[in-house]
């Protein structure tokens, strides 16, 4: 095939970028370079870059606007969670596990997509997005209302609707354990997401979303949104391409999902809310829409920067909002984009594609 | 009558919702965006008023009309700075802004006023007594209601009968052809700004009044429901948003009371999906069909 | 008086029993489209009434109608983004009746857009395979693995899109995105992409639009070529008489959502009806 094409050329940078970035990193972590905060932070930062990439496919390359995209993270922190958990005495080793988490994070997710796609992307525009905000603060109420747990004879799963249920209505054997317990979440979790194993699902995540936006299915995803009666006109099936693109994107935050709650020891589903999918829609924004590197830069400087101003802890979220508008103002607004221009002659090309 | 004082507190409610949604909904009738900063605009309403009454002992009244001005200066200020810059860039960029200005207004309250709640005394206590004390209304109800009523009355004519209500629909329907017309479609949609903060004022000042706390996150929560209110009444439409607040106040407080008050927030979203599943602009929206 | 710029080895009009006419050569074939006495009415409104149409399995034929008198509104129908009202539409003999846009392309009719719809942030080979999105066989999985088949399927595409875009010599082209190419071009990446769908069936809503008369030339040549290469039938809305009558063999006359005429150039260039509908009554 064709060699010289530029996009393959900057595909091929991103996963070389990512892989140099990981060794950096990594090196520099085992010779204590790192701060312990940031260490901390590297299992995270990895979670929310799959999620920019995932959100990146509903936004960028689909081209329609969720708000919800944490629901599904969500759902893949706790399905990822409660699989791990169960499954400590069966399968010893931590890798192996954290493997299953991401996939029964990334299953379960799926279907949750499959059942927001159906009623959502019957939706336009600005209906859509506020359905999806629906769906995430509906999915974050469910799962707060969740109590499970596992003992010998398997799951125990509770629905506390009216919170008159508590854990000892699971009724658990001797020896069982609790996974979720409501609105505390889950507690107790045995942290054994690593910082490799991320790295290795965001070059997953970009195999996957690369891949695809460079087939045929991908390109008739991005029909949908570049011309979506053109679309129709040449034969594209609307609600079959927008469900792949949807469902994909649903799977890869349930593993992201579950690769973030599995590096923490306590979980809660209120973490998941709707000021988290506009952080990662931010990333996106930002990072450039169908812009799979811009979105990784984006989510992890912007997951690295709160933390790296926690000096200035009171103003680091005004100065964060300032630079957003500053932003936003900057790369949009014809006059400024004009300042721009002539204060940096010789502005890269990516620039212009973001937002 | 326990159902009717729950009833009656969802209309209670349903009304700041309608009143807030009908700041959205003339907002994204002109400007055609999201602004997700409405909801912060509420919350300072809530400060100005609280500080006009406890620090400067203000009369309520006083206080309202303060927290109006300042929030309707604010709305503006706001259109001025941020979006209008934006006006021919992408939605998502302004949707990003706003995003960028609500955390503006929320943090800025943080650092200025602290995080723990504030505790608000209502602009007016006091209750009615029906059914021999059976059903008890307290007057903030009450007022609720009546404000929200007399808005959205004054603002169907407004934008009925008056040159610049009428400009105001000219210009959310076709900026360009307004302009053409001779309207000043900068200031028209600074004049809905305008309108909508104030509308967001009263609002918080409603709301503050029956909740009787206060604190930097306390516009969200409501911010989102109105936005889904007027998504749930057809956004746009100004009755729309006044029934949609009404239905969904109501449907949430009486989930609160008879299914569960985990999953009041949780009934009224998925209200709002099954609307849209039947009718996919919402109760009164009006279907613009993409011309080939 | 419009001069005709080549001939389209004519064959002369003959009636057909759907109260028609196409052309002799294609007689005796299924013809490519029946419309019979389609309609549709928006709100109380009938745009289009009582629409009957036959075009030939290899005809180029002309709707021609003054503004507003629902041209587009049939090229709609066809494909079924709107449906209509009344009436049935066959192509080539099957009954489309349920059936929507996607089934209908997939049927072979293919179509170009008065207002360009090209999917603008793609570049211009991906749009032609686009065209090609059902002649490609293999799915998502097949795409993200990488497996042999893509590889297979890619490079098939690959060479039909080439082939394709040298018809009207944008090879060149084929790594631009579509939304930053000239008009014109913009047109004929429309067409390209609208003949990669494999149609038996090609509607043109207004080719020549915005051309110069040496573009349109050009255009009508490449139109003839088009039908002639592919075997197709092509049915083009235009205002451009010189493109009409130059090139097409049937021309059907639509006013007020009515069919007032079907005919040859002659015909229609004499028809007392069509000559009112255009030019208006005259006062006695």
């Amino acid at each position: 095939m064709k060699t010289n094409n530029p996009s393959r050329l900057k595909d091929f940078l991103t996963f070389a970028g990512v892989i140099l970035a990981f060794l950096v990193v990594y090196i520099m972590r085992s010779r204590g370079m790192l701060t312990r905060s940031l260490s901390g932070q590297l299992v995270p930062i990895c979670a929310y870059v799959v999620m920019a990439i995932s959100l990146n496919l509903t936004v960028g390359v689909l081209g329609e606007l969720s708000l919800g995209h944490a629901g599904f993270m969500s759902v893949g922190a706790f399905s990822g969670v409660v699989a791990a958990m169960s499954l400590a005495s069966v399968i010893p080793s931590p890798v192996l596990r954290l493997v299953i988490a991401m996939v029964v994070g990334a299953i379960f997710a799926a279907i949750t997509g499959v059942i927001v796609g159906v009623p959502v992307l019957r939706l336009q525009g600005d209906y859509l997005a506020i359905v999806t905000l629906a769906f995430g603060e509906i999915i974050k109420d469910l799962i707060n209302c969740l109590i499970v747990g596992v003992d010998g004879n398997g799951l125990h799963i509770l629905f506390n609707a009216t919170g008159s249920r508590s854990v000892s209505d699971l009724h658990l054997m001797e020896g069982g354990k609790v996974i979720i317990k409501g609105a505390q979440g889950a507690t107790g979790v045995k942290a054994i997401a690593t910082f490799p194993a991320g790295v290795v699902l965001i070059l997953l995540a970009l195999v996957i979303v690369l891949n695809l936006m460079h087939s045929r299915s991908g390109r008739a995803i991005m029909a949908l949104r570049d011309n979506r009666i053109a679309a129709e006109s040449v034969g594209i099936n609307v609600t079959k391409y927008k469900m792949m693109a949807f469902v994909t994107s649903a799977a890869l935050a349930g593993a992201a999902g579950a690769l973030y709650g599995l590096n923490f020891s306590t979980i809660v589903s209120s973490k998941f809310n709707f000021n988290t999918s506009i952080t990662v829609l931010v990333f996106v924004v930002l990072g450039g829409l169908g812009n799979m590197t811009g979105s990784i830069i984006a989510a992890a400087v912007l997951t690295i920067l709160p933390e790296a101003l926690r000096g200035f802890d009171k103003y680091r979220m005004l100065a964060y909002a300032i630079v957003l508008i500053v932003v936003m103002l900057g790369t949009n607004n014809p006059q400024a984009k004009a300042l721009v221009g002539k204060l940096i002659p010789h502005k890269k090309k990516g620039a212009e594609e973001g937002a | 009558m326990e159902f009717l004082s729950y009833l009656i507190s969802g209309i209670s409610l349903g009304s700041v919702y309608a009143i807030i949604a009908l700041g959205y909904t003339m907002v994204y009738g002109i400007a055609k965006m999201l602004n997700f900063a409405h909801g912060d605009v509420i919350m300072v309403g809530g400060y100005i008023s609280l500080i006009a009454m406890m620090n400067a002992g203000l009369s309520p009244w006083v206080a309202i009309l303060l927290a109006m001005v300042v929030c309707t200066l604010l709305g503006v200020l706001i259109e001025g700075l941020a979006y209008r810059p934006l006006r021919a860039a992408p939605s998502l960029a302004v949707l990003i802004t706003a995003i960028g200005v609500s955390y503006l207004l929320q943090n800025s309250a943080l650092l200025i006023f602290g995080a723990n709640p504030k505790s608000y005394t209502p602009i007016i206590t006091g209750t009615v007594h029906l059914f021999d004390g059976q059903l008890s209304i307290s007057y903030v109800s009450l007022l609720t209601v009546a404000a929200c009523i007399v808005i959205m009355v004054a603002l169907t004519l407004f934008t009925s009968k008056s040159k610049m209500g009428k400009a105001m629909r000219a210009v959310s329907e076709d900026k360009a052809a307004a302009q053409l017309m001779g309207i000043n479609v900068n200031s028209t949609i600074s004049l809905t700004f305008a309108i909508g903060s104030a509308l967001a004022a009263i609002a918080g000042v409603l709301l503050c009044s029956s909740y009787s706390t206060l604190m930097p996150t306390t516009g969200s929560m409501p911010g989102i429901k109105a936005f889904t209110a007027a998504v749930f009444g057809g956004i746009g439409s100004i009755p729309g948003a006044f029934l949609g607040g009404l239905i969904l106040g109501i449907v949430e407080s009486l989930s609160k009371a008879y299914i569960s008050s985990q999953l009041a927030n949780s009934i009224v979203f998925a209200a709002l999906i099954v609307v849209l599943l039947v009718k996919p602009t919402g109760l009164l929206g009006k279907y613009i069909p993409e011309k080939v | 008086m419009p001069k005709k710029i080549r001939s389209v080895n004519e064959s002369p009009l003959v009636p057909v029993p759907t109260d028609s006419y196409i052309p002799k050569r294609d007689l005796g074939k299924l013809p490519v489209l029946e419309a019979r006495h389609i309609g549709i009415d928006f709100g109380g409104l009938r745009a289009v009434d009582d629409f009957t149409l036959t075009v030939g399995s290899t005809e180029i034929t002309g709707l021609i109608g003054p503004n507003g008198a629902g041209k587009t509104t049939i090229f709609n129908m066809l494909t079924k983004v709107y449906q209509p009202t009344r009436g049935t539409i066959l192509i080539n003999g099957k009954d489309t009746g349920p059936m929507d846009t996607v089934q209908v392309s997939k049927l072979g009719v293919a179509r170009t857009f008065q207002n360009i719809r090209l999917f603008n942030e793609q570049s211009v080979e991906d749009n032609v395979k686009l065209g090609m999105h059902n002649q490609i066989n293999y799915g998502m999985f097949s795409g993200i693995m990488r497996l042999p088949n893509y590889w297979r399927q890619e490079k098939i595409a690959h060479e039909r899109a080439m082939e394709l875009l040298s018809i009207f010599n944008m090879q060149d082209m084929a790594h631009m995105k579509a939304g930053s190419l000239p008009y014109g071009a913009q047109r004929r990446l429309e067409i390209i992409r609208a003949l990669g769908t494999n149609p038996c069936l090609l509607l043109l809503d207004e080719p020549a639009a915005g051309m110069n008369p040496s573009e349109t030339a050009e255009l009508m040549e490449n139109i003839i070529k088009i039908r002639d290469t592919f075997q197709i039938a092509i049915l083009l809305i235009e205002h451009d008489m010189n493109l009409v009558m130059g090139i097409c063999e049937g021309i059907a006359v639509l006013n007020f959502g009515k069919l007032i005429a079907k005919g040859t150039a002659e015909d229609i260039q004499n028809d007392p009806v069509v000559i009112e509908a255009y030019l208006g009554k005259k006062e006695d």
